[in-house]
């Protein structure tokens, strides 16, 4: 209100200069387009010219207090209400969504863990029990090689014996046939050699003496 | 008058109003505010109403600043600022828009009135006041009295500290009001002068190159300004709140 009634001091003045252009072809309507000029552009429209610096004339002060009022006032209500909670919603939903996303993964990789470590020790129980059954049928397979082996020795050994028995019994013939035979060769002998015939009990000492001396 | 720098901030009503021997015309400024919120307010609006998991370029910058002003009032006020949030975020965004909005030519820029700027800085004060107290009592003066002071300068720190407080409105207000004016007005000056310069003939238009480059390069510094100031008023204002909030810990 002071700036403007500091302009109402120099208002007078202001007309006269922008209408002094205009006035020279109207000339006795001086007053009439000056006023009119003032009527119509009002205050601020002077002020341009020399008087108020816009952003410091208060005239407009309460149109553009009522009206940031209102415009800000709409706008701060629809942030509150609307985009705030709105926008709020959408990152958090956003972060929820990324940590479940997260457990389900780790759930997921403790599961893969899980079953990696079932199949580890299936694995493992799988290779004892083949070793197991390795190891058996080669103490199995061994030990029938040894009965075998001890079964045919025996036999050997059984039929060894056997035929060494029946050897000796064969040389012991032998040796019994061999006096014999001496004797009937010696007989012979002595009859082709001598022509005359010795006694049997000779030539059984003659043999027995070669044999024992032989 | 074209080349008139304060033109551009004459008011001129639209539609004149007059309640009580007061002027409420809906004026040009008026209108200006209106177009801030709209596009402000539209802006938010539409680009978050997909409501997307993965966002899109508008969803982008919307999340983007509101996330912005989030951490600046978290960091500037602790998480018991975050009752301001919607305050902050309105303020940032009016205001960005308005001075964003100002760089069209034949644009009003709402933010060169001292009056707007006032306005929304003593708004700020008010809030912090208002809840200082609401909150703090008369515990809130300990904001004048900073701890660990000897006596003998207690009378001349509470001094300063009450000048300083009762500065912050002026200086919030004036800081974004000058930076508008100032920059519209030079940027109006240097326009000018290639346009006067232009009209002078070959040698004139030789001339005007170096304040249209001139003016090239103000615009884009004005930009930065516009965004700048924005952000320089949410970052004040996230420092007052403080101290509502905590009204001891300085």
């Amino acid at each position: 209100m002071f700036v403007t009634s500091a302009y109402a001091q120099t208002a007078p003045a202001a007309p006269e200069t922008p209408a002094a252009p205009g006035a020279a072809p109207a000339g006795d309507t001086h007053a009439a387009p000056a006023g009119e000029t003032h009527t119509e552009t009002g205050a601020p429209h002077g002020g341009e010219h020399g008087g108020t610096f816009p952003p410091f004339d208060s005239t407009y002060y309460p149109s553009m207090l009522l009206w940031l009022v209102i415009t800000f006032g709409l706008f701060y209500i629809l942030i509150k209400n609307v985009i705030v909670p709105r926008v709020g919603g959408i990152i958090e939903n956003r972060q929820g969504r990324i940590a479940q996303d997260l457990d389900e993964a780790g759930r997921l990789k403790a599961e893969a863990d899980a079953a990696v470590a079932t199949y580890e020790r299936e694995l493992a129980a799988a290779r004892a029990k083949s070793h197991a059954i390795a190891e058996n049928a080669r103490e199995s397979a061994k030990a029938k090689a040894t009965a075998d082996r001890n079964a045919i020795e025996a036999e050997l050994s059984q039929k060894l014996s056997a035929a060494e028995a029946r050897i000796g019994e064969i040389k012991a013939q032998a040796f019994t046939q061999v006096g014999q035979i001496a004797e009937d060769t010696a007989s012979a002998i002595v009859d082709l050699l001598i022509g005359g015939k010795a006694t049997s009990d000779d030539i059984k000492a003659a043999v027995a003496a070669a044999k024992t001396g032989a | 008058m074209a080349n008139d720098p304060i033109h551009q901030f004459q008011i001129s009503k639209i539609v004149p109003i007059e309640i009580g021997g007061l002027d409420f015309s809906f004026t040009n400024a008026s209108l200006f505010m209106v177009a801030t919120v709209a596009c402000a307010a539209g802006f938010l609006y539409f680009a978050t109403s997909q409501r997307s998991l993965i966002p899109g370029r508008g969803q982008s910058v919307a999340e983007m600043s509101y996330e912005f002003i989030a951490n600046m009032l978290r960091e500037g006020a602790g998480s018991g600022g975050m009752k301001f949030f919607p305050l902050v975020f309105s303020l940032f965004m009016f205001v960005l828009t308005a001075n964003l909005l100002g760089m069209f030519p034949y644009f009003y820029t709402i933010t060169s009135q001292i009056i707007v700027t006032f306005a929304l800085a003593v708004l700020v004060i008010a809030t912090v006041l208002i809840y200082g107290f609401y909150k703090h009592g008369f515990h809130f003066l300990q904001l004048f009295v900073p701890s660990g002071v000897p006596g003998a300068l207690l009378p001349l720190v509470v001094t300063i500290e009450i000048i300083s407080f009762l500065s912050r409105p002026v200086s919030l207000s004036v800081r974004l009001f000058a930076n508008m004016l100032a920059g519209h007005i030079t940027l109006k000056v240097f326009a000018g002068f290639v346009a006067s310069l232009g009209a002078l003939g070959a040698l004139g238009i030789g001339g005007a190159i170096l304040p249209l480059l001139m003016t090239v390069a103000l615009t884009g510094l004005e930009f930065l300004v516009a965004f700048l100031q924005a952000y320089v008023f949410a970052v004040l204002t996230c420092m007052y709140l403080n101290d509502a909030v905590h009204p001891g810990g300085h």
